[in-house]
C-alpha cells in the first residue's frame, strides 16, 4: 500500500458537529482496508483529538499520514496552549466548561484516552500559541 | 442476544432499524459520559444512555457499535435520527430508567463483558 497523506479541516465553535472528521478518517481507513482493531484506535484518538479542539481552541486541522506500519495523526491549533501538561494528562482533570459537560465531555479524559488507545502519543506546545499532539498507531 | 429481545425487555419503541433486528449483540455497556464509554468499553455493541445528542451516535460508531437504546423515555431529535441513519445503527427508546435497563438485560444474561 502506498503512503496516504489526509487532511481534515476541524471547525471551531459547534460541539455538536464535532466528530465529523473523526468520522471521514474512519470511512477512509476502512476503504483501506486496515485492520478493525487499528482503525478503532485511530478513529478514538482523532474524535478525542478533535473534542478537545472545538472545546479548548476553537478549532484547527488533522494530518493523517497512513503508512506501511504506522498511521500518524497529527492535531493542530492555534488555542490558547496547555499550561501544565502533567495536569491535563491526569484522568479527571478537566477545564471544560458545562456545554462540554452537557454533551458528555469535558470528564478529563481526552488526553488520557489518547495516549490509552496510541502506540506513542507527543504534546508539543506553548501557551499563547498553540498545540500540536501527535499520535502514532502501529498497524 | 438479539436485538429484538433487547427491545422486548426493554419495552422500547424502535425509532429506526425495524428491519435490523436480528442483529446480535453479546455484550452492552451503560454511561451518560461518552469520554467513559470511549476508556472503558471493549467491543460491547450496544450503548445504553439517557443523553440525547450527535455525540452519541459519534460515540458509538467510533467504537463500532450496533445500536444504542434511549432511557428514561428520552426522544432524539432529527439530527441525531440522520446521524444513526447513516451509519446504519438501530435506534430505540425506552421508557425505563439506566438502572432497570442495566437490570433487565443483564438478567436476561446480556453482560457487560465477555
Amino acid at each position: 500500500m502506498e503512503a496516504v497523506k489526509l487532511v481534515y479541516p476541524v471547525e471551531g465553535g459547534d460541539l455538536i458537529e464535532a466528530g465529523e472528521a473523526s468520522s471521514k478518517m474512519k470511512l477512509t481507513l476502512k476503504k483501506l482496508g486496515l485492520p478493525p482493531d487499528v482503525i478503532r484506535r485511530a478513529s478514538i484518538c482523532m474524535y478525542e483529538g478533535e473534542i478537545n479542539m472545538v472545546i479548548h481552541a476553537d478549532g484547527g486541522q488533522a494530518e493523517v499520514d497512513v503508512g506501511m506500519d504506522e498511521i500518524v495523526i497529527r492535531m493542530i491549533d492555534q488555542g490558547p496552549g496547555i499550561p501544565d501538561i502533567d495536569r491535563a494528562m491526569q484522568e479527571g482533570y478537566s477545564t471544560a466548561g458545562d456545554m462540554a459537560r452537557d454533551l458528555g465531555f469535558g470528564a478529563g479524559m481526552g488526553l488520557p484516552n489518547m495516549k490509552r488507545y496510541s502506540d506513542e502519543m507527543d504534546i508539543e506546545t506553548e501557551v499563547g500559541k498553540g498545540t500540536t499532539v501527535t499520535i502514532k498507531i502501529k498497524i | 442476544m438479539k436485538l429484538s429481545e433487547v427491545r422486548d425487555i426493554l419495552d422500547a419503541e424502535v425509532l429506526y432499524g425495524e428491519d435490523e433486528l436480528d442483529r446480535e449483540v453479546f455484550s452492552a455497556c451503560g454511561s451518560d459520559f461518552m469520554s467513559d464509554v470511549l476508556a472503558y468499553v471493549k467491543n460491547q455493541a450496544l450503548l445504553l444512555t439517557g443523553l440525547v445528542n450527535p455525540q452519541v451516535i459519534r460515540t458509538a460508531d467510533m467504537m463500532d457499535m450496533k445500536c444504542v437504546a434511549f432511557v428514561r423515555g428520552k426522544q432524539p431529535d432529527e439530527n441525531v435520527l440522520a446521524l444513526a441513519r447513516e451509519r446504519d445503527m438501530v435506534i430505540m427508546r425506552a421508557p425505563i430508567r439506566m438502572y432497570d435497563a442495566c437490570g433487565k438485560l443483564y438478567a436476561a444474561g446480556l453482560r457487560g463483558d465477555v
